[in-house]
């Protein structure tokens, strides 16, 4: 765009299948590739096929335990030479694990792309976990597990996901407990590796000052000749059974001067059908604006809470629905009615036409904001890939968001939300 | 790609920075006010995030519901953000939305009601933020090393502000600072994006040229007089892990020092990330101070860096101390990497690594627009903009013994604050 011109177009900006390039290699990996040259750098991100689900009970977090390993020493180098090739070029690289998939994510200048990739792949393929290092990293999961005992907000999420999922493999939190994550041995790390950590399923999108072809060719060189002949399948999930009262849980954190509450139900998985019509009525009940009606009623009007709103969270399974606030433990009775009051008028009134419509336009136009960086884009086109969405979703996108009726937000809400089968959970003094 | 930068200044004295990005269909708006903690004396600290707050409750023209709507159903991004020297609004737009932005900003330097109402509803919904912040060990332990390190200089409290001056102030009491303050001669704006600078700079001197100079607003200033011995803070609270917070007197932004500095940073505890948006994800695993305190496991955690300042402010090291461990052995650990800084030349290789560290960070940092935005009345507030567009240029120029001399200098733990946050445990027996 020169400055003489018009200026530049909405929907253009937007990835579109003329500029994903996507490929899949011999071997199974997907590679999402779109180059923007306006900065001299790029972005990667992806995931494999194994994560949480596979941990045995008695040694929960054993996939996040060998996903932070992973960086810890490789048939080649050991820690220190690994994050002393990234950071001395202002690198970065890093794993997470959740329950369907243990994911990664990492930027470079353009000039150091083939380094990157270099060490995704020797990390993925050929870590070693070493034996003093695995020992060091335990001590530091345990500490990070000892301060999340302190976390009111992260305590009142686990607590909520044991009441809302119980007898349910979502009920367990990635992360274990301080007796899992000491029962973890090397060899339970060696073994889940080997097994588990293969390239069928393996998406990686690479975003930036890159040519897509030579994106492709790049992951083809590091990652290409990965095979894994026993790599299972991920395990499939049991019914979720739903709750048939309310159920309140309070864990106990003393010594605390705000508790946090979260309230909510399940939802949608991503694919559902009423995904979107789930979507936008929780923009209007607690996000849209400051927080939508429930930022209005707990924090606007009442003042109780510095934040207080809603998130619909929709995956590979079934979702969650839940509106948290962080709250004066004097004042969780009277915030939680507050939260409830509002599910009911939801459930009750649905939206209105013009707070739907309020929300489709936020949807509309906030997303080449959501894009501005690599890594806004790198997210797009995994979620495009690992929920099948096409390659033109977001440039159908305002459509599929404008077909939504309030009649459809009215019908989604009182399918999963029942006022008399709610999870309660508090954390706090 | 033209990439015009343009500062200028109106009659009733706004700054105007523009800057003309024709990478992505958005525009970035930044309006900021030369006012922060650093201009509040008890029994009003914390009043300059609670008149933050208020900005977004409203004029007659736009109350606050239309405001937030407006901007929400335009598919914006907006948000505000109080620091010790600065207060600054900003809102980042489809490109032919930005016009709201504008009007939404010039109208609230002026115009906002303080609603009496409104004004005590928000003042419960800060004093939720702040026991929010409460919770967590490394804020008190932040606080309490704040203020040992400035006893006279206003950068003495939290931003936030104390709970009984929470408590206490009145909506007159902020009325005032509003009125002292956002005035245009006391004001920055800075926009980037996807336009054309003259029409910009044309419907920026109509929406804001008309808003009248107020006086010259006083900035508080009591220099800290120099610390003469280590100061010591102990806080105690629930949990199981100790924390270590060390603090040393570094220059402001301004002065040339902090140059070779932000390389001792880099060296010392991994690049200070100085973006607001994007940037930063660089990790510290190979920096000096984690290969003697994590690696060795005198701590399972590190981070460290400076903030730039318009006075001298602190250079912070914080520790999540090994739980096989104790706080003082973490220090004499961290004592021996200080020592060996002020003993040794660094290598070159280790300038050039920081040199590099910090052009990625830049990169990253100019992939967003409202980042770069950011920067232009970011820089402003402590320095120019020109301290942002030379600052690859100014570490270049930094030598070892450059990086040596400044760690004698400024490392020396007679003037540094040593905080210890010390566990109480779970609290079950309680």
């Amino acid at each position: 765009m020169s400055a003489n011109g018009k200026l530049l177009n909405h929907r253009q900006s937007l990835p579109g299948p003329e500029d994903i390039h996507r490929e899949v290699l011999p071997n199974g990996i997907v590679v999402l590739a779109r180059s923007n040259f306006n900065s001299p750098s790029v972005s990667i991100g992806g995931y494999i096929h194994t994560g949480s689900l596979f941990d045995p009970d008695e040694k929960l977090g054993l996939a996040d335990f060998a996903a932070s390993a992973l960086m810890r020493g490789t048939a080649k180098h050991s820690f220190d030479e690994l994050y002393n090739q990234l950071e001395s070029v202002g690198a970065s690289l890093g794993f997470d694990s959740g329950l369907h998939t243990t994911s990664f994510h990492g930027r470079a200048l353009e000039e150091d792309l083939l380094l990157l990739l270099g060490l995704l792949s020797e990390t993925m393929r050929h870590p070693t976990f070493p034996k003093d290092e695995v020992e060091k990293l335990r001590h530091q999961l345990l500490t990070g597990l000892a301060i999340r005992m302190q976390d009111t907000s992260d305590m009142a999420d686990i607590t909520f996901d044991e009441i809302l999922y119980h007898g349910h493999p979502y009920a367990r939190s990635e992360d274990g407990n301080p007796e899992t994550i000491k029962a973890i041995t090397r060899a339970d790390l060696v073994k889940y590796h080997q097994r588990c950590f293969g390239p069928r399923g393996m998406t990686i999108a690479i975003v930036g000052a890159v040519e897509p072809k030579r994106a492709v060719d790049l992951v083809h060189r590091a990652l290409g000749d990965w095979e894994n002949p026993v790599q299972p399948e991920i395990p499939s999930l049991p019914e979720l059974k739903l709750l048939d009262k309310t159920i309140k849980r309070h864990f106990k954190i003393s010594g605390k001067s705000q508790a946090d509450i979260v309230i909510g139900t399940n939802g949608p998985r991503r694919k559902d059908d009423d995904y979107m019509a789930a979507s936008l009525g929780n923009s209007v009940l607690g996000q849209f604006g400051m927080m939508g009606r429930v930022g209005k009623s707990v924090r606007e009007k009442s003042g109780l809470a510095y934040y207080a709103y809603s998130n619909l969270s929709s995956g590979v399974g079934p979702g969650a629905w839940t509106v948290s606030a962080g709250v004066n433990p004097r004042n969780i009775k009277k915030a939680s009615d507050l939260i409830v009051k509002e599910l009911k008028r939801f459930i009750k009134e649905g939206v209105t036409k013009e707070e739907l419509s309020d929300s489709q336009a936020n949807f509309i136009g906030r997303l080449p904001l959501s894009m501005e960086s690599n890594s806004g884009v790198v997210n797009a086109l995994l979620n495009i890939e690992r929920y099948d969405l096409g390659l033109d979703y977001y440039r159908r996108y305002p459509d599929l968001v404008k077909a939504v009726k309030p009649v459809h937000v009215l019908e989604v809400a009182s399918k999963y939300i029942d006022p008399d089968r709610l999870a309660v959970a508090t954390a706090g003094p | 790609m033209p990439k015009t930068f343009t500062k200028t200044t109106l009659s009733n004295g706004l700054t105007v920075l523009l800057k003309e990005i024709h990478t992505a269909p958005l525009i970035s708006s930044w309006v900021w006010y030369r006012v922060g903690s650093r201009d509040e004396v008890p029994p009003l600290t914390g009043i300059s995030h609670l008149v933050e707050h208020m900005q977004f409750k409203g004029t007659p023209n736009y109350p606050a519901e239309l405001m937030d709507k407006a901007v929400a159903r335009d598919g914006g991004m907006r948000n505000a953000f109080t620091y010790l020297d600065w207060t600054t609004y900003f809102e980042t737009m489809p490109a032919d939305k930005i016009d709201l932005a504008l009007r939404l900003e010039a109208d609230r330097m002026t115009n906002s009601l303080f609603d009496e109402k409104e004004f005590s509803s928000e003042r419960t919904v800060v004093i939720s933020e702040r026991e929010g912040n409460e919770n967590e060990p490394m804020f008190q332990l932040g606080e309490a090393v704040q203020q040992a390190a400035f006893r006279v200089h206003s950068y003495h409290h939290e931003v936030i502000g104390d709970m009984a001056d929470l408590k206490t102030m009145s909506r007159e009491d902020l009325y005032k600072h509003y009125r002292t303050y956002y005035v245009p001669n006391n004001a920055v704006i800075g926009v980037a994006g996807d336009f054309k600078t003259k029409e910009m700079l044309a419907r920026i001197k109509e929406l804001f040229g008309g808003i009248p100079k107020g006086p010259t607003p006083p900035r508080l200033l009591r220099p800290e007089p120099e610390q003469r011995g280590e100061l010591r803070v102990t806080v105690e609270g629930p949990g199981e892990t100790a924390y270590l917070q060390v603090t040393y007197r570094f220059p402001p932004a301004s002065h040339p020092d902090f140059f070779p500095l932000s390389v001792l940073d880099s060296l010392l505890a991994g690049p200070t990330n100085l973006n607001m948006f994007g940037g930063g994800g660089i990790s510290n695993k190979t920096s000096r101070l984690y290969r003697a305190l994590v690696d060795k496991e005198f701590a399972v955690g590190l981070s460290g860096g400076s903030t730039t300042t318009i006075d001298p402010y602190l250079y912070y090291l914080a520790l999540t101390i090994h739980p096989k461990r104790k706080p003082e052995e973490a220090l004499a650990a961290l004592d021996e990497e200080i020592k060996r800084a002020q003993n040794e030349l660094v290598s070159k290789e280790e300038i050039t690594r920081a040199i590099k560290q910090a052009r990625a960070n830049f990169a990253y940092g100019t992939e967003n627009i409202t980042n770069q935005a950011f920067w232009l009345g970011f820089a402003e507030m402590f320095a120019s903009y020109d301290w942002f567009e030379t600052y690859l240029e100014k570490m270049s120029s930094v030598t070892p013994k450059d990086v040596q001399r400044v760690a004698r200098e400024y490392f020396r733990p007679q003037a540094r604050v040593v905080g210890t946050y010390l566990p109480t445990g779970n609290g079950e027996s309680k």
